[in-house]
């Protein structure tokens, strides 16, 4: 039964994807004239050397003459063919070496603060829902609001200013000066994680916050059900009963959000990155969209909706797992 | 009479003077009130109340998992654990134990085991059954999960539950309701206990199935040799089970004796009234015949003809129906003018969707219900669509079986009850409308200061009066009354429907009755069509049908009603 759901489930996000892929190309194909004419401009206004015949191939190698199926058709297969994104006239280098890193990074960063986040919010919302009304719950629910109403770029600037001036240290950026251009070793990982916890911490804050708060409501809903008085009828201890009987059971709304936690916190990050300066996607994202590049916005748009439906995904799956009421239906 | 050994009739669990209290607002409420009993090996015990009496707190003390903030104040749990007839251990007193500890939690689901009413809701809807079985066998007897699977297995077997083997790997979901009860009395009968709580574990069951699973607790407890202590409201359930009976009213014990003694010749008022009601049930009301002495029927108002309805539970990629299931095969039924036309069937026999369709909340798979309207003349409503079915809306109207979920919380009983007659383009407006309201109000024989209050200000019977106040409203003629009595207690089912007996004579109402309980039928109704399976199997005059059933099934379920 589960296997089944899964195969379904997973046949489901090939047409979902292709639909994605093709609204992201709409995207890059919004705005007037083809990207040639807008490189054109771009090279002119620069005051660089246009070379005709240059562009001509580049005409003939999207397609751009052509209707816009061909051209969807061969930006598409080039992306899954040779993970070719097409260029980046801001830039001028090919999209592919501008995004991958970034996207990288970015993607590790939501992880951490997802991990980070669930690791510390959902044991609060535990304590806080199981000692509801008591010195503790309100002491927690006061500071969860203290996060839930605090700006992130605000406490960014809040620890940038007490790291600089208390601790002499400077917390910007993913590397420290000596890794920033080296390329992938071991101490340059190392060096990461040193600089991670910071915005891993400032973008948690919030949503550590407001996820105590949705787990406490949660299990506050589970904590009276009938079948945990048949649980400690049975004699379990409290604690077991309340692991395993309604915390699972409160859990399956977070699973289920999942799918779209990442593209939140990659897009949702940006004033972050730029005030820590990151090097992450969000701000790169941001300044294609300013300056209408539109290949590279494009590309965004496509990854994040593809991390948005690999996420959906995932959570559906997981979900049916720890959920037996969903794969039967 | 020869002299027992003092093992054989001594209780294995006595309550002494229990005092449990809620404290509310600065007062405490006094919940359970010096409450004593004693439970024997191998006897069933009934504790009789209505809700609020105290019978479940009192059972719940007994394991300590009353429900917080209520507080045992005082009294004595005395258990003599793990009692032979060889080996007679001195009581302890379990109140001495913590709530939390270990010891305590050493004797629940061990040695004092539970089941509850609600089989759906009191098992985890994402466990195994075999994995909620076992459980208790795991962390009682150390078991390791195949051993305690093996288990499962055998004891799932032992209650009667088809093809053990497969059934141990499902979930909740995929049984009935009578089979979730089963699973529960395997869990509680896992590690052999030697007294059994059962908390109305037949209530939310069907009339039929309650039978099986009362037989069923009386066979495992004559087989255990346990003490049952067996908590209801039902006096039908009482007499068919009890060695003894204590009657609880507002947390005090009214009664206690002999199951025969006290059904025969019950000494305080309440348990004779207990008893009468239940015994005006499963006999036509008088009420009824008077009224029909004095006023005979009318012509039919409602007639329907092969009215099928077919569900779609999957659909192709398309949209296209896949798979559909057949809830309702072709039903024929009429209702005459001032006739009480009673509907009985187990849950899944479609009685509720032909009321639906009747009423054309459902749209007809197949068939014609044909209404007479006031002018005379007959419309189908199967073609009709909402805007014109409107006004027909305001003729029928439906009183359902849960007045908890079916009163807006937010509303209060005068926005509930002048609702419907806002949405009147001729209805009344201003104080007509607040005059009607309290005119609707008196009808259900409630104060005119109930409008400005909260549905939950207002006790079961008390609210299924608001609902049937708001199905009036708009001068009906007919009800579609869906279960309004299941859930309330036997003694206030009489009520209720003596109620809807004098609304009927006043305002002139024809009734549609659903119920899975024939006495209530037997009581109510002038007709009664009985369905199975999505199809009237039998149908006629309601004594005729319950003095000479001809149907296999309807025989069953007469054979299943439990008289006092």
């Amino acid at each position: 039964m589960l296997l089944r759901y899964t195969i379904r489930r997973i046949l489901w996000t090939i047409p979902t994807l292709l639909v994605v892929s093709l609204l992201a190309f709409l995207i890059i194909q919004a705005p007037p004239g083809d990207f040639v004419t807008a490189l054109t401009a771009a090279l002119l206004e620069s005051g660089d050397d246009v070379d005709i015949d240059q562009l001509n191939a580049l005409r003939e190698r999207y397609g751009l003459d052509q209707s816009v199926w061909v051209q969807y058709w061969k930006w598409i297969s080039q992306v899954l063919i040779a993970g070719d994104f097409g260029i980046s006239f801001e830039w001028r280098a090919p999209v592919s070496d501008l995004i991958w890193e970034r996207m990288g990074l970015s993607v590790l960063l939501a992880t951490a603060t997802v991990l980070f986040t669930w690791s510390l919010a959902l044991p609060i919302g535990i304590y806080s829902a199981v000692k509801k009304y008591t010195i503790g719950d309100y002491v927690v629910t006061t500071i969860g609001f203290f996060g839930l109403a605090t700006p992130n770029f605000l406490l960014a600037l809040i620890l940038m200013y007490v790291a600089v001036v208390h601790f002499g240290t400077d917390v910007s950026g993913l590397f420290s000066i000596e890794y920033q251009n080296a390329p992938w070793s071991w101490a340059k990982f190392v060096d990461l994680l040193e600089h991670l916890w910071i915005p891993v911490i400032i973008l948690g804050t919030s949503s550590t916050a407001s996820i105590i708060r949705v787990m406490r409501a949660n299990l506050l809903d589970e904590l009276h059900r009938p079948y945990v008085v048949t649980g400690r009828a049975k004699g379990l201890s409290e604690t077991r009963l309340l692991l395993r009987y309604p915390v699972r059971i409160a859990l399956n709304p977070f699973v289920s959000t999942i799918g779209w936690v990442f593209p939140q916190i990659i897009s949702g990050s940006v004033i972050v990155s730029v005030v820590l300066s990151l090097p992450t996607a969000g701000p790169l994202f941001l300044t294609a969209l300013k300056s209408q590049d539109m290949y590279l916005a494009g590309s965004f748009v496509l990854l994040l909706s593809v991390l948005a439906v690999l996420g959906m995904l995932i959570s559906d799956i997981l979900l049916a797992i720890i959920d037996p009421r969903i794969r039967f239906k | 009479m020869y002299d027992q050994p003092p093992a054989l009739n001594a209780p294995v669990l006595e309550v002494r003077n229990l005092t449990i209290e809620f404290p509310t607002h600065g007062e405490r409420f006094r919940a359970v009130d010096d409450v004593s009993l004693a439970l024997r090996p191998g006897e069933t015990h009934c504790v009789v109340g209505e809700s609020g009496s105290g019978k479940s707190v009192t059972a719940r003390a007994i394991l300590q998992i009353v429900d917080k903030p209520g507080e045992i104040c005082g009294g004595e749990i005395l258990f003599r654990r793990r009692a032979t007839q060889a080996h007679f251990p001195d009581p302890i007193d379990l109140l001495r134990y913590r709530a939390n500890s270990g010891a305590m939690r050493d004797i629940r689901g061990k040695d004092i085991a539970m089941i509850f009413q609600e089989p759906m809701t009191s098992l985890s809807p994402v466990h195994r059954i075999g994995d909620q079985v076992g459980e208790a066998l795991r962390l009682h007897e150390g078991l390791t999960r195949r051993q305690a699977r093996l288990r499962s297995i055998e004891l799932l077997n032992q209650v009667g539950i088809r093809d053990p083997d497969r059934a141990v790997d499902q979930f909740p979901f995929e049984f009935s309701g009578g089979m979730r009860q089963r699973a529960m009395i395997a869990m509680a009968l896992s590690c052999n206990p030697s007294v059994l709580i059962a908390d109305e574990p037949t209530t939310a069951l069907d009339v039929t199935i309650q039978l099986e699973i009362l037989e069923l607790i009386k066979t495992l407890q004559a087989s255990h040799r346990m003490a049952v202590m067996f908590i209801t409201h039902d006096m039908g359930v009482v007499s068919h089970i009890a060695d003894k009976i204590t009657v609880m009213r507002n947390g005090r014990v009214l009664e206690t004796g002999e199951a025969s003694d006290t059904l025969r010749d019950p000494q305080h008022p309440y348990t004779q009234e207990l008893i009468q009601k239940a015994q005006e049930l499963d006999r036509p009301s008088d009420l009824r015949l008077d009224m029909r002495g004095r006023r005979s029927l009318g012509p039919p108002i409602i007639t329907t003809r092969d009215v099928g309805k077919a569900f779609v539970t999957s659909r192709t990629f398309l949209g296209q129906p896949r798979e559909v299931s057949v809830a309702l095969k072709g039903a024929s039924i009429h209702l005459k003018e001032g006739e009480n036309l009673g509907i009985v069937g187990e849950s899944g026999s479609g009685k509720t969707t032909l009321a639906r369709c009747i009423q054309r909340v459902y749209e007809l798979s197949s068939g014609t219900v044909d209404y007479v309207g006031r002018d005379g003349a007959s419309v189908d409503l199967a073609p009709l669509s909402e805007t014109e079915l409107r006004p027909i809306w305001r003729e029928i109207r439906t009183v359902f079986q849960d007045p908890h979920s079916s009163l807006n919380p937010r509303m209060t009983v005068g926005e509930i009850i002048a609702e419907p007659l806002r949405n009147d383009p001729n209805g009344p407006t201003g104080p007509a409308l607040r005059d009607r309201v309290i005119e609707l109000l008196d009808l259900v024989e409630l104060p005119a200061t109930a409008a400005a209050r909260y549905p939950h200000s207002f006790s079961g019977g008390q609210r299924q009066r608001i609902a049937i106040a708001r199905a009036i409203g708009p001068n009906p003629r007919v009800i579609l009354a869906d279960e309004p009595t299941s859930a309330l207690d036997v003694a206030l089912r009489t009520t209720v429907l003596n109620l809807l007996l004098r609304l009927q004579e006043q305002l002139g109402l024809s009734f549609i009755f659903v119920s899975h309980d024939i006495a209530v039928i037997r009581y109510f109704c002038d007709r009664i069509a009985v369905m199975k399976d999505g199809m009237i199997v039998e149908t006629g005059d309601t004594e005729t049908v319950c003095a000479s059933p001809q149907h296999p099934y309807t025989q069953l379920l007469l054979s299943a009603v439990l008289r006092v």
